[in-house]
């Protein structure tokens, strides 16, 4: 290719600009999606984490097509969804549905692939899936982690060059679990790009090459797992420190979020060490000083936290 | 997708309905069960003698309109359960076109309307039924499945409306009043009101399609009956695409 604009233009997977959705509920409206903006590349494995009714599911329902956004535009690969669903560019895995009765597993797969220009062979998906072993069986005999598996391989038989998943692990023991990502990594190394929601910070952070944080319909953070922790920078003080002002003790430089356990505080910082120079001739009676690095864990909560709080 | 596509997925479809035991047994053996429940005993009786037909040939036309309609219906049922399922989510992420989702629905209808004819044909025979001249059972059956065009496409309209609980009950009931007003089960007779009620109903057609082969009536439709059943199946098929939009949003 020689024109940059179309190089360019071929190297954006995802392009979601505006993206806004609020249902109507008899409390009044739900903002389940505020205005996101994704810039997504081909070849990219993206984590879309956040906690329940973040509005992750509401995303890639408007993503694939599902559910119609309020405002916003989406592009994947330069075109309107229903197009590129339409050439079988896009695989996906819902958050919830079954499969239909009165078929195996091999004809199920089967009957999908004849909807797609270009399938996977069954064969190979079975042999990428590791589910040989369930190909003769009825689909309506299958456990809810088989049935996942399933919809797991129903989603690769397109051969898709978007690989959409919503929560895919849920009901898979750590076996299954293992396999699947092991598969989604196999895939998606063939070029493709990949978007999963999960509510999992270890499988965002092992699998992804990208997190991108949802918390009430916004994105908070985005980015790699370590520029995200970075992003709250966070670091914690815990002290021994009887009789202490949570509300003085908040109002130190460079402490962000105060807690106390019995005698201990839990300073959460965002600079943890202006803050632990202003606390010693604050506090000089407090001891058994700890700092310690937060995990993109506590990172997840800062973020989210904060916000759970006001809306409860 | 191309014109020959879609034919794995039609395959798989009609595959799926012949395998599907809860509608075999509701669509095709009840009304088989019921056929001979009414129709033997009464093989001897002359009661219906003014008419010109034999009690086994009467019931026999009549559970024809009555199976043919909850065969030919039957795709809604399953319709309403794929959706409870999320199965019509996924169908709408893949390039499966409206077209060959409906050519696939509505060939299952058909094939499980065929078959209901096939059964309650051989137990019409096999109570003596005879039909002169025989050409009368192929016009029979072709004007069977052309009263069928309507009640296909409300099945689907349904399907894509009524959640799955609702379903049964739905088609129960729908079935049961077509079939009594359309003359399944009573001979609707005079010119009144109620008999043109009952003569502006799909139904009515459909159970006069059996009335072929009674020796007087060799077209026993006329141009009230096309009319009739052209209306209907357009009205019907276009309830059918507006349910479909509604349902998914797609065209
Ligand atoms: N069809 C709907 N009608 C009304 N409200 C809805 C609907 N779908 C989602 N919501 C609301 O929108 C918000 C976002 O929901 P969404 O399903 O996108 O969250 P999520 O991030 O996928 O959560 P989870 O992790 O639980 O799957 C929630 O408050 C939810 O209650
Ligand atoms: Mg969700």
């Amino acid at each position: 290719m020689t024109s940059t604009d179309i190089a360019e233009s071929t190297t954006t997977g995802v392009h979601v600009s505006g993206l806004t959705k609020s249902f109507k509920s008899p409390q009044g409206p739900v903002h389940a999606v505020r205005g996101i903006d994704l810039r997504i590349d081909v070849g990219e494995t993206v984590a879309l984490l956040g906690p329940n009714g973040a509005g992750k599911s509401t995303t890639i329902d408007m993503v694939l097509g599902l559910t119609k956004p309020d405002a916003g535009r989406i592009e994947l690969f330069g075109r309107a969804p229903a197009d590129a669903i339409a050439a079988g560019s896009v695989g996906g895995m819902l958050q919830v549905g079954g499969v239909i009765p009165d078929l195996n597993v091999r004809e199920l797969l089967d009957m999908m692939a004849s909807l797609y220009p270009n399938p996977l062979g069954v064969t190979e998906v079975v042999e990428l899936c590791r589910i040989d072993d369930l190909v003769g069986r009825k689909t309506t005999k299958l456990s809810g982690g088989q049935t996942q598996r399933l919809r797991f391989a129903i989603a690769l038989i397109a051969n898709p060059d978007l690989l959409i998943l919503d929560e895919p692990t849920v009901a898979m023991d750590v076996e299954a679990r293992r396999q699947f990502w092991t598969t989604m990594r196999q895939f998606a190394t063939r070029g493709k790009t990949v978007i999963f929601a999960t509510h999992y910070l270890e499988e965002a952070d092992e699998y992804a090459d990208r997190i991108i944080l949802m918390a009430r319909g916004s994105v908070v953070a985005d980015g790699p797992a370590t520029e995200i922790k970075a992003h709250v920078g966070l670091r914690t003080i815990r002290a021994t420190l009887p009789g202490a002002d949570v509300a003085a003790l908040a109002t130190l430089p460079g402490v962000t979020n105060v807690d106390t356990r019995g005698e201990a505080v839990i300073l959460n910082c965002s600079d943890s060490d202006t803050a632990l120079r202003a606390l010693l001739p604050a506090y000089p009676t407090a001891r058994d000083i700890e700092v310690t690095g937060a995990g993109l864990e506590e990172a997840f909560l800062q973020l989210t936290g904060d916000e759970t709080e006001e809306a409860a | 997708m191309t014109t020959m596509t879609g034919a794995a997925y039609i395959k798989y479809e009609l595959l799926r309905t012949v395998r599907n035991k809860r509608a075999f047994i509701f669509s095709l053996i009840f009304p088989i069960v019921l056929y001979f429940l009414i129709a033997a005993p009464q093989r001897g009786n002359k009661f219906l003698d003014k008419y010109g037909i034999s009690a086994p040939q009467y019931f026999m036309v009549g559970l024809l309109g009555f199976g043919t309609m909850i065969a030919a219906m039957s795709s809604g049922a399953r319709i309403a359960a794929e959706r409870q399922a999320g199965w019509n989510r996924q169908l709408r992420i893949t390039p499966l076109t409206p077209r060959t989702y409906f050519r696939a629905k509505v060939l299952s209808s058909y094939l499980m309307a065929i078959v209901s004819i096939v059964l309650l044909y051989a137990s019409g025979l096999s109570l003596g039924v005879r039909l002169h001249p025989v050409d009368s059972w192929f016009k029979m059956t072709g004007l069977i499945l052309v009263a069928l065009v309507p009640f296909a496409a409300l099945g689907i309209a349904l399907g894509h409306l009524l959640t799955n609980d609702s379903m049964g009950p739905a088609m129960g009931g729908i079935t049961s009043i077509f079939a009594f007003l359309g003359g399944t089960w009573f001979p609707v007779t005079g010119g009144g009101f109620y008999a043109n009620l009952c003569k502006g109903l799909p139904s009515y057609w459909l159970t006069r399609a059996g009335h072929i082969g009674l020796g007087s009536t060799s077209d026993p439709w006329g141009s009230r009956g096309w009319l009739t059943i052209a209306v209907w199946g357009v009205v019907c098929v276009a309830f059918a695409r507006w349910a479909y939009k509604r349902d998914t949003g797609r065209v």
